[in-house]
């Protein structure tokens, strides 16, 4: 296993749109070692997407299980992820490997539920709220060319009561 | 040599005062770091990092012309420019209730006790001259619990009658 290199905005890959994996095979099970790799090597990053590291394929990694006060369903690859169903929303502090000394505000959906293969290549679906629900929702952005500071919201606060988890 | 400088600039709100300040401060050769602009209480207000090779005076000589003719009060600091470490705050509290004195050396004073550091701070005062609001938003970080902040806050809720929500932040990093 090796540590990838990850790409820092304003990288213009970083805008790129991935393809989806054809087969799960020997080649993509070693890139998901190597992202796993390069995911432990952040301290306290809860996930990473293929084209963080400049391989433009739709994989993703999400563990929230560092964060036991998260509803979690614990360490996840999923490949060529689909959100199916969202519902409600909520604002919470979101940073990104690929945005450096950066922290900011985003508008999300509190309840998702997603769709993908597994690493052996299994259908899976997971219904995920909150934290999870976030770190999902960023990590598909990332497939398709978009970063979290693309949507942040305002600074001054609503009185109303919100969840940033 | 570059200098990191912080200017004040504080006078009456009108459009284009941000434009015409930064303008002048890049014809000059300067770069701008972080900035915070408010509006308070229909003043403009603005801090601005600069990063510019002249010395302090030559920096207020830059801005003089724009002060008089924008009635503008300058003020400049030479200062380090500590860029790229930003702490990410863990805690962010929304005070509100009737307006008076105190609300927020009640408040600060709880959260310095347990050596809070706020990131960020704003207040508006709404509702009407009769009957004006405060309503302040903090942000900060505390390394304590967030039952002890609770309980830190809780003798000023009830002696105050001031409403206090108080809530982590957990910051999602991927
Ligand atoms: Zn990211």
């Amino acid at each position: 296993m090796v540590q990838l290199e990850i790409l820092v905005y304003p990288d213009d890959r970083l805008r790129q749109v991935s393809q989806p994996v054809k087969a799960v095979d020997d080649k993509i099970t070693g890139f998901i070692a190597d992202l796993e790799e390069t995911l432990s090597s952040q301290p306290g990053c809860v996930g990473i997407a293929a084209p963080q590291v400049g391989n433009f394929l739709r994989i993703i990694i999400v563990d929230v299980s560092s964060r036991p006060q998260h509803k979690n369903h614990g360490h996840l690859v999923l490949i060529n992820p689909v959100i199916t169903s969202k519902k409600g929303s909520s604002v919470g502090r979101e940073g990104c490997l690929s945005v450096p000394d950066y922290t900011g505000k985003v508008n999300r959906s509190q309840f998702i539920e997603v769709k993908a293969l597994n690493r052996f290549g299994s259908k899976v679906a997971f219904q995920m709220e909150g934290y999870e629900a976030r770190a999902i929702q960023h990590e598909i952005d990332h497939l398709d060319g978009k970063l979290f500071i693309d949507n942040l919201v305002g600074n001054r606060n609503s009185l109303k009561k919100r969840n940033e988890l | 040599m570059q200098n990191w400088y912080m200017l004040t600039l504080v006078g009456r709100d009108r459009p284009g005062i941000v434009a015409e300040v930064s303008r002048v401060l890049f014809d000059a050769g300067g770069n701008l770091g972080e900035a915070s602009m408010a509006r308070l209480g229909g003043n403009f207000t603005v801090m601005i990092m600069l990063q510019i090779s002249s010395e302090k005076e030559e920096v207020e000589n830059l801005l003089n012309p724009l002060a008089d003719q924008l009635k503008l009060f300058v003020h400049v600091d030479k200062i380090i420019g500590d860029l790229h470490h930003h702490v990410d705050p863990n805690f962010r509290l929304s005070v509100h209730g009737a307006d008076q004195a105190g609300i927020v050396a009640a408040v600060t004073g709880s959260l310095a006790l347990l050596e809070f550091n706020i990131l960020n701070l704003e207040s508006d005062v709404g509702g009407t001259p009769e009957k004006p609001i405060y309503i302040m938003h903090i942000e900060g970080f505390a390394d304590c619990s967030l039952s002890s902040l609770e309980k830190s806050l809780q003798p000023l809720i009830s002696e105050k009658g001031i409403v206090v929500h108080l809530f982590p932040i957990d910051t999602m990093v991927g």
